[in-house]
């Protein structure tokens, strides 16, 4: 079968998760990100290549970074962008995600961006454009669930090639609240499809998905042994929101055995880069000491999500199979 | 069609545009032949400004039908834009598309006093009102939509042009 994120002739449809992309593809988006990059420099910050076209950012789960870059990087490309908001939203009225899907193709949308706390309900829209023939709207996954963030992932592989250039030497520690994490997900997916030979996983075992292995993983339990000699190191958010039971005892606690300080960072190599997705919980998942620190490129990864997206939401506008 | 030296055509292209330059005129070519001819034409006519270069994939007008150019390149304006005297340097002129695109896309980065065209080859057909202020060659007879001329660059920046049956 047929990846449903891409087209026929194997250009992107969709970015709905990272699981299944080819290598080429995701390299694609990368390079076609380092020109974008350039843009916010000019005078005029804008390129016409969406100029338009109409996209919806459907948000049913609250963000204030993820919503404003791809926001930034739609009105960049020349886009117009209008964000519905689930709470001011016929949503809560009780329309169906359907419903409200088909509400905005009537008003000509051209393109979702959607964030939804169910898994897989971007998924769900993309299948329901092309069940319905209206396969010129494109869909992209800022967040669904406990699944995936593909855009998170991505810009995560550019700031690492950035600063490492190669994937094929490197060892990657993702560290903290995998079980929770969608961005671990796409994370792994990522390093593991672009070569990276060594990706780690360290966290508590009530903290970490049963058979993580199988994603291609090495496993630690201790934060200190997993970090020796890394080159990259990512940090994760502490998922408070996400958390119901008692997984771990308190905050303070977490901060203690698992929290990223510099006397732990010294064990990783000494040229090791330090991101995290935001946002931060200092003292909690990391101390600042190390997020303000040199190894930090936690503002370079915001800075280069803008071109990241910029990048996604031109090629899927912009692909060959689409009806123009 | 004659055999084409690149490198009389660069003499020729030279010779036309020195009387009308000064030091503080700039260079940008277009990639990629353009971004040679700007470097090779910067050396030659002793200007001070270092050429830009322009990558115009992100201001095509074709981008709806024919979607992103696979691997776009890094546009880079080193010297600044507003009331500077600019030439566009490409090493072909064919329907004048990219050259438009190219204009945009330098407006982007501020407002030059001026904008020059110039040319190694002008190969006719031109789908937009852009003519070059400096060319060293008009093909006489346009060249047909299969073929293309390329410039290439050797190891020491010697030019050549190459017909190309597509």
């Amino acid at each position: 079968m047929r990846n449903p994120q891409l087209n026929k002739h194997g250009e992107l449809q969709h970015l709905l998760t990272i699981d299944g992309l080819p290598r080429d593809v995701l390299t694609a988006v990368l390079d076609t990100a380092a020109p974008f990059t350039e843009v916010a420099e000019r005078e005029v910050k804008k390129l016409p290549l969406l100029r338009g076209k109409s996209i919806f950012n459907l948000f049913f789960e609250n963000s204030t970074r993820t919503r404003t870059t791809f926001e930034i990087a739609a009105k960049r490309l020349s886009a117009d962008v209008v964000n519905l908001n689930v709470s001011t939203s016929s949503t809560a009225k009780g329309e169906s995600l359907l419903d409200t899907v088909d509400n905005l193709c009537a008003m000509q949308a051209d393109m979702f961006v959607v964030r939804h706390a169910a898994s897989g309900a971007p998924f769900l829209i993309a299948q329901h454009l092309l069940a319905t023939g209206r396969d010129h709207i494109h869909v992209v996954n800022a967040g669904d669930g406990r699944h995936a963030h593909p855009t998170q992932g991505l810009l995560d592989m550019y700031t690492i090639r950035h600063y490492k250039r190669d994937f094929t030497n490197l060892t990657v520690a993702i560290v903290g609240d995998v079980l929770h994490s969608r961005v671990a997900r796409s994370q792994i997916s990522a390093l593991t499809t672009l070569g990276v030979p060594e990706v780690r996983v360290i966290g508590p075992k009530t903290l970490l998905p049963t058979d993580v292995e199988r994603l291609g993983v090495r496993v630690f339990h201790d934060i200190r042994e997993g970090l020796r000699g890394v080159d990259v190191v990512m940090m994760l958010r502490l998922q408070n929101e996400r958390m119901n039971g008692a997984l771990l005892p308190t905050p303070q606690e977490f901060y203690k055995v698992w929290g990223l300080t510099a006397e732990k960072l010294a064990l990783a190599k000494p040229d090791a880069i330090v991101l995290h997705p935001g946002p931060m919980n200092r003292g909690v998942e990391i101390d600042s000491s190390v997020a303000d620190g040199a190894q930090a490129v936690i503002l370079q990864q915001v800075t280069f999500g803008i071109a990241v997206r910029m990048a996604v939401m031109s090629m899927l506008a912009g692909q060959q199979g689409s009806n123009k | 069609m004659q055999s084409l030296d690149a490198e009389a055509l660069f003499r020729t292209l030279v010779e036309q545009m020195r009387p009308h330059v000064s030091p503080d005129t700039a260079l940008v070519g277009i990639h990629t032949g353009g971004v040679w001819l700007a470097a090779r034409l910067h050396q030659a006519l002793g200007l001070s400004r270092p050429p830009g270069s322009i990558d115009v994939s992100f201001y095509r007008d074709d981008f709806a039908s024919k979607g992103l150019h696979p691997q776009p390149k890094r546009t880079d304006i080193p010297f600044p834009v507003e009331g500077a005297d600019v030439i566009i340097v490409d090493d072909v002129l064919y329907t004048g598309r990219t050259t438009r695109a190219a204009i945009n896309e330098l407006f982007d980065f501020g407002r030059p006093a001026r904008v020059d065209l110039a040319v190694l080859v002008d190969r006719g057909d031109r789908e937009l009102p852009i003519a070059p202020r400096w060319c060293a060659l008009t093909l006489p007879d346009p060249l047909p939509a299969s073929q293309s001329l390329q410039l290439e660059s050797g190891a020491a920046g010697e030019l050549t042009l190459r017909l190309i049956d597509a």
